[in-house]
């Protein structure tokens, strides 16, 4: 591996012995004797490992055993081990769990430590969705969020903030590092066979739990090109590798609904990772972007070195494993309309938080004087690929917007899709939830409460 | 005095900094060997080939071993040496070992280990209790049986019946520290191993059978887990085996850890049960006569099957006095993983079964919920003692009728039920009644989404029914510095067990607690030890280590006493000092002199639970020395389209006797209760029809994440003291809040009853998709 750079625990490291694919956490806990950073799962989902890594736009909370050494280039780690000042002084959350009795077997605490000083650092009050990604067996999390709260009234101390290192561009055959989409997509059309690693919360588990030697591999997190939004009068242009975190808050202006379904994507530190463009081109029938970017009619944009072309979004996933994508083509942009009131997406999971969707639906219906001008509806979770409910939407066109149109609706889902039965859900169940969920779209856009999460006692 | 101050866990400055270490932090020497298990994919069959040729060439591997490259045999059982570590010939359950590699890293292990060739006559597997029951596959010449009165006749000639079947899923403990030992071989063939195990004597006792040693040979150290919940009694044996077995056969250290998906696809979990039951019932819904019929599916191996079997029966009643009560327990075996302890130890599984049918009672005769239980408890304890909190009656109180406790379905008097007045404090200080009417009136007015409310109780009894478990031991060193070295047979799994005996043992010697060096559990200080296991950590280490400072005091008293020329009696330690004739010396002080003086300032302590006596066959006698007493109610919210739910408040009042530490009390409740509302709602074990368990990761079962917690969470401590003498007349607190989660199932089955005039016949866990399908039978 090429000489990766990046700062831990506020003293600069190189690494050149590492594969390319070696985790964060190994690295730590292997090489640097920090064993602070725990191995939970080995599949980002819960967040024993999480570290603190800062960037240009600040600091974040990601897991450690999904993260490759080469997404660290030019960045800051700080592990639970450099969370209390150089001096032994607990930082404020960390005096509050002791306090508040937030550990009870300790062997999540520095996962959580890390969440809640990145948390603090960013002055969040939402401590429920940024803890979401740190499970906990013992506590019951109460005294946790109390740690939390108490913590908030305490400044930030100077020791935790970090700057960036400089680093130099990696640009080795196995192991690339470019700087902008150009230099990928070159790079790309002569190893067609490599793999892009833009956030690694997919990628990340065919090395850990796959044990998978990948080959040749790109890491995008340098291409600031990829990751920008653009907002325009009529439409949002979202680069691909765009992480859910940036694309929250524009989604939460502009389509609530959305937003509000990626507030449960995964978890924070997963979202900190994950990219749109991830999410559509590893082509899984249960992402979750794919069912609302279908239904607002999103426009996906592929390109190669010297030429780019452009599908509605459905067209990219032909079947199970398959998309119409050509060796050597990258995901480079999305874009998609900058309103549609009638949008409302709806995750189904057997928990709120980090949980991929049994059922993902996105519902666009379009109504003038009491009439469907148009619908567009799609479902993940509900065939091999994310697919719009043909039938469902024919029914729906050109009908009265009543309750017996939507019943009539209802029942051509089963011609629009054969669910399967799997650990997260009965294919029956599936089916009774997505036509329950056009019910339920309809009775909330006529205002009434759809919601439990907006229920409180 | 330390005792019952809310002090934080001793290690929590050491959690929040990452320096607590678990076994897979302990630097290890260079040369240490990586373990993984090569494992079945198949359930049940005849291993006809087992190639491991591809598996010894892999990068970094130094062994690989099947069961015939043993030299004797390894067995892993806490109980019927029905466990080989490895697979002899045959397989039992898809994810069991079938073959050991040692390799230089982690992850070379890890790779080797998927490359054999294993071929496996596949067999017809038993997966479900159905399966086994037409098979008669099962653990036992028969089922147990239990019966007091005569149930038959009673139901028969009762006013109403109630009967139904209840399905319930196991749970995986998903302690956040997977499984891990390190065996470090020294010389002359003795074994040390770091094992993260809650049964350090267990780890001794198999490993030494496993390398052909006396016990005297192997010594094991516990300093903590990151988590074990029941988990951790026997499961952790085949690791330790498994390294002890690599470091005797290369002379080097061995280190295993299960990857996350191998810890649950090869552990036991919880076990599942399935309960029948028949209740007659008169018009105002007082039972006259039970019947339950309990189906457990054990696994492959018998494992602690037996004793949570009874377990269950033993709390087949809960709270409730059943006059007519026949309870036959089945104990299935599956071709599954083999189901172990978990928190509450069947307790739960038979806990469910009469809230149940509480419900269901209820419901059929439109009676309220809480006054149909609170109708049917146990008599409350007389008006005296300390286990009440009330005073004796005055010389004009009118006297107490002359009635003797009532008995369980074990014939075991209930003597200490204080349910009565705990229940009436708090449906007052969650306002249950006005909650309820309001929901009422919201549900009335809200098609889509429907709230519902409930009250649970629990009573569990504390000791292990096992009886010669109940006994534990303590070594405490004073040094002549005046500082204190403690250790004990108890193990720390997160609970607070070191704190609350520190605690004790400052107290007995008047000093702080800080005084008091925790340290790890190691068998060669305190030998012979029982799980940490059944709730009586604080219970019976706290008893050993307070005999063993008793032991130091006295001698430290009588010396001073001599000195002073004053009766020993009168030498009191309090505040860092020991008061003697007027006189306030510093402890270092007087401990100095003493060891000048040539007392002996190291003692051990032992202590045996008292009073118990208990016929498992006849389902006879007193299992427990005390019962342990909580509710709580427990309001929700549901999604009539998709069954989504949520838990909106939980009030808890819990019963902990006169606590030891309030805050690691709490914790232990609040901790509990997300739990046991975890295992009856997100948390689904799913196998599929091969018996491949599918639900092996964070990605796939869901324990309850940050936000599922109750939102508002009011947790109070009954303020009372055990009636028993325990110490400091405390009660055990591990276990009993996990069945106040049983609260956020009936609140459900209360929202979904509020959706149609059937019994809605809610399962467990009560995920989304159960709860719509039993709205569909509400509805009808």
């Amino acid at each position: 591996m090429p000489e990766i750079a990046f700062t831990l625990n506020g003293t600069p490291v190189r690494v050149a012995d590492a594969a390319p694919t070696r985790t964060l956490l190994d690295w730590l806990r292997e090489e640097r004797g920090l064993t602070g950073t725990k191995e939970g799962c080995n599949e980002g989902d819960c967040g024993a490992c999480t570290v603190m890594v800062t960037d240009a736009a600040g600091p974040k909370a990601l897991n450690a055993c999904i993260l490759f050494l080469p997404q660290l280039h030019g960045k800051a780690v700080r592990t639970v081990e450099g969370i209390a000042g150089p001096d032994g002084t607990l930082h404020p959350v960390q005096k509050a769990m002791v306090a508040e009795h937030g550990s009870q077997c300790g062997f999540c605490t520095p996962g959580f430590v890390v969440s809640m000083a990145v948390a603090h650092a960013q002055g969040r009050t939402d401590h429920d969705d940024a803890l979401a990604g740190n499970l906990c067996r013992c506590t019951g999390y109460a005294p946790i969020i109390r740690a939390a709260e108490t913590a908030r009234a305490d400044p930030v101390p100077d020791w935790i903030r970090d700057d960036v290192p400089k680093a130099a561009p990696v640009r080795d055959g196995a192991c690339f590092i470019p700087e902008t989409a150009d230099e990928l997509a070159t790079w790309y059309e002569a190893h067609p066979d490599a793999t892009l690693v833009a956030g690694a919360t997919d990628v990340g588990l065919w090395v850990t739990k796959g044990l998978r030697d990948l080959g040749p591999v790109a890491f995008l997190h340098r291409c600031r090109c990829l990751q920008q939004v653009h907002v325009y009068k009529d439409q949002i242009v979202i680069g691909a590798a765009v992480t859910m975190t940036d694309l929250m808050p524009v989604l939460r202006k502009h389509h609530p609904s959305y937003g509000e379904m990626v507030r449960r994507y995964g978890s924070e530190q997963v979202r900190n990772a994950a990219t749109i463009g991830g999410n559509i081109a590893n082509g899984s029938p249960i992402g979750d972007n794919p069912p609302a970017l279908i239904a607002l009619g999103a426009t996906l944009r592929l390109r190669t070195a010297h030429s780019a072309r452009e599908m509605p979004i459905e067209d990219f996933f032909v079947d199970y494993g398959r998309q119409d994508r050509r060796p050597g083509e990258l995901v480079d942009r999305i874009d998609i309309p900058a309103s549609a009131p009638a949008l409302r997406v709806y995750k189904l999971s057997k928990r709120f938080d980090q949980d991929i969707s049994a059922v993902c639906g996105a519902f666009n219906v379009t109504v003038g004087d009491g009439v469907v001008a148009g619908a567009r509806i799609a479902f993940g979770g509900m065939a091999g690929i994310p697919k719009r409910a043909a039938h469902v939407e024919a029914a729906l066109t050109g009908q009265a917007w009543t309750e017996a149109t939507i019943r009539a609706a209802m029942a051509e889902m089963a011609r629009d899709f054969t669910p399967m039965t799997d650990m997260r859900a009965s294919a029956a169940y599936r089916l009774a939830a997505a036509e329950n969920m056009l019910l339920r779209y309809f009775h909330e856009l006529g205002g009434q409460p759809v919601n439990v999460l907006e229920v409180s006692a | 005095m330390s005792v019952a101050a809310p002090l934080p866990h001793d290690a929590a400055p050491l959690h929040v900094t990452g320096v607590a270490r678990y076994v897979d932090d302990i630097p290890r020497p260079a040369n240490t060997l990586h373990l993984a298990f090569g494992l079945s994919e198949v359930a049940r069959g005849r291993i006809t080939a087992l190639d491991l040729a591809t598996v010894r060439a892999a990068p970094g591997v130094v062994l690989a071993m099947a069961a015939s490259d043993l030299a004797r045999e390894a067995d892993c059982s806490p109980s019927a040496n029905d466990e080989p570590l490895l697979a002899k010939g045959e397989v039992f359950y898809a994810g069991q070992p079938v073959f050991l590699v040692a390799a230089t890293s982690h992850r070379a292990a890890r790779r080797a280990a998927r490359l054999a060739r294993i071929e496996i006559a596949e067999e017809p597997a038993l997966l479900t209790i159905e399966d086994a029951l037409a098979a008669d596959s099962r653990f036992e010449e028969g089922p147990r049986i239990y019966v007091k009165g005569d149930a038959t006749t009673a139901i028969a000639t009762a006013p109403h019946l109630i009967e139904g079947s209840l399905t319930m899923g196991g749970q995986e403990h998903f302690y956040l520290e997977g499984q891990a030992a390190l065996a470090l071989p020294q010389e002359g063939g003795d074994m040390v191993v770091q094992s993260s195990t809650q049964h350090p004597t267990e780890i001794q006792h198999k490993v030494a059978d496993a390398l052909g040693l006396p016990m005297n040979a192997v010594r094991v150290e516990t300093r903590r887990m990151g988590g074990g919940f029941g988990g951790k009694e026997s499961q952790g044996n085949a690791l330790a085996i498994a390294c002890a077995l690599v470091a005797q056969a290369t002379g080097r250290p061995a280190k295993m850890r299960y990857d996350r998906d191998d810890d649950m696809v090869i552990t036991g979990k919880r076990h599942d049960f399935r309960i029948d039951y028949r209740a007659g019932v008169d018009a105002t819904g007082r039972i006259l006569g039970l019947e339950f019929v309990h189906y457990c599916r054990c696994g492959w191996a018998q494992d602690l099957s037996l004793p949570v079997a009874d377990r269950a029966m033993l709390h087949a009643d809960n709270a409730y006095h059943l006059p007519n009560v026949r309870i036959e327990s089945h104990r299935l075996k599956t071709h599954t993983q083999s189901a172990t302890a978990y928190r509450g130890f069947g307790g739960p599984q038979g806990m469910l079964g009469i809230e149940r049918v509480m419900d269901h009672v209820a419901q059929a005769l439109g009676i309220d919920p809480v006054a149909l239980r609170q109708a049917n408890y146990y008599r409350a304890a007389p008006a005296s003692g300390p286990g009440t909190g009330r005073r004796h009656g005055g010389a004009h109180s009118p006297k107490p009728e002359e009635i003797g406790p009532e008995t369980t379905p074990y014939h075991m008097p209930v003597e200490d039920f204080i349910l009565h007045e705990m229940t009436a404090r708090l449906l007052e200080s969650s306002d249950y009644a006005a909650r309820k009417a309001e929901i009422a009136s919201w549900n009335a007015a809200s098609p889509l989404l429907k709230r519902g409310i409930a009250f649970s109780p629990v009573k569990f009894g504390i000791s292990f029914t096992l009886t010669h478990l109940n006994q534990a031991g303590a070594l405490v060193h004073v040094y002549q510095d005046g500082s204190i070295h403690m250790n004990h047979g108890g193990t720390e799994m997160g609970q607070g067990l070191f704190q609350k005996v520190a605690q004790v043992a400052a107290a007995r010697f008047g000093v702080d607690p800080g005084r008091v060096k925790i340290t790890a559990t190691d068998t060669g200080k305190v030998p012979n030890t029982s799980a940490t296991a059944a709730s009586s950590g604080s219970d019976l280490n706290g008893m050993a280590v307070k005999a063993a400072c008793d032991t130091i005091r006295d001698r430290l008293a009588a010396f001073v006493a001599e000195r002073h020329q004053t009766d020993p009696a009168m030498v009191r330690f309090e505040g860092g000092r020991v008061h003697v004739g007027g006189e306030a010396l510093p402890f270092e002080q007087v401990v100095k002199a003493a060891y000048e003086g040539r007392i002996s300032l190291s003692a051990t302590g032992f202590y045996a639970t008292p009073k118990l006596r208990w016929d498992r066959i006849r389902g006879e006698g007193r299992p427990f020395f005390y019962f342990a007493y909580g509710c709580a109610v427990t309001e929700v919210v549901l999604d009539t389209l998709t069954g989504e739910n949520r838990i909106l408040r939980a009030d808890i009042l819990h019963d902990c006797g006169a606590s030891l530490n309030p805050a690691l009390d709490r914790g232990q409740i609040e901790g509990g209760y997300v739990q046991g509302a975890g295992w009856l709602t997100t948390e689904e074990l799913v196998w599929d029809d091969k018996g491949r368990l599918k639900t092996h990761a964070p990605s796939t079962y869901k324990i309850p994440a940050c936000s599922d917690r109750p939102r508002v969470f009011k947790v109070a401590l009954w303020d009372g003291a055990n009636r028993e003498d325990t110490i400091y007349r405390s009660k055990a607190v591990g276990e009993p809040p996990f069945m106040l989660g049983i609260s956020a199932w009936l609140a459900l089955s209360d929202a979904v009853q509020s959706t149609g005039p059937n019994w809605p016949d809610l399962p467990a866990p009560a995920t989304a998709e159960a709860v719509l399908a039993a709205i569909g039978r509400a509805r009808g």
